[in-house]
């Protein structure tokens, strides 16, 4: 979280370097994209906010259903990215263009790196869950998986304003 | 649930609201980014109710963080 706080503080003063330069680059981002993956973030994180409250009084049958539907959002969230990145490669932008386009892209690819992380993490909580009883260890494990996911879903938060609104 | 479903009611509402806001107002738009990581921090990831010395430091990283880039967007 520090080296990420550190990545933010950078971008945004190297923003301050050149604001024309970025403002112009962030003109090829498509917002609507990007709330979009928010929007799809901050379900899943309901849905596994969810799993663990389940988990926690013994309904664990309930949190099977709850982390494929925060597995699909996972997904989604890497659909839409991709399709972003096709585009941008599309139109011949990419890390080498500008400054601009180096943070965006190593900020988001590794956000995204981060998020596939989440997702292992999900599907093995997943193959936890299918008993009828946890072990306190187990209920802990969830609580732990689910902590990760909240915070690449957190990243995500601050990347999005910073990365696609603040001009 | 339903306090949960509350709070992503309101991420949902402050995520559309910052969109709606846009570029020329950087510094509320990234006030509300924390704001809304506080929520997830507190709510989902149940900070409210975990031992202090956590939530000091995940305050602590918002406060920082966020006060750090509020202050360069001012800039």
């Amino acid at each position: 979280m520090t080296i990420f706080a550190v990545f933010f503080g950078t971008y945004v003063w190297a923003r301050g370097q050149d604001p024309e330069l970025f403002r112009a680059s962030q003109e090829h981002l498509t917002q609507s994209r990007a709330v979009i993956n928010t929007l799809l973030l901050l379900t899943s994180s309901l849905c596994v906010a969810a799993v663990v409250q389940a988990v926690r009084r013994g309904a664990t049958e309930k949190a099977r259903p709850l982390l494929v539907a925060a597995l699909v959002g996972g997904a989604a969230f890497w659909v839409v990215k991709v399709v972003e990145y096709s585009e941008l490669f599309g139109d011949h932008l990419s890390p080498a263009t500008n400054d601009f386009f180096m943070y965006y892209f190593i900020l988001t690819w590794l956000h995204l790196l981060h998020l596939l992380v989440g997702m292992a993490v999900l599907a093995f909580l997943w193959s936890l869950v299918g008993r009828a009883e946890l072990t306190p260890r187990q209920v802990s494990y969830v609580e732990a998986g689910g902590c990760y996911w909240h915070m690449v879903d957190v990243i995500w938060i601050v990347l999005f304003p910073l990365l696609y609104l603040v001009r | 649930m339903r306090r949960l479903s509350a709070v992503w009611a309101v991420l949902v509402a402050a995520t559309l609201g910052s969109w709606l806001l846009g570029g020329g107002h950087g510094a509320a738009v990234v006030a509300i980014a924390f704001w809304k990581v506080r929520l997830v921090g507190l709510y989902f990831m149940e900070l409210r109710t975990a031992p202090v010395p956590l939530r000091v430091v995940f305050e602590g990283w918002v406060v920082v963080t966020g006060g750090t880039l509020i202050a360069l967007s001012l800039a």
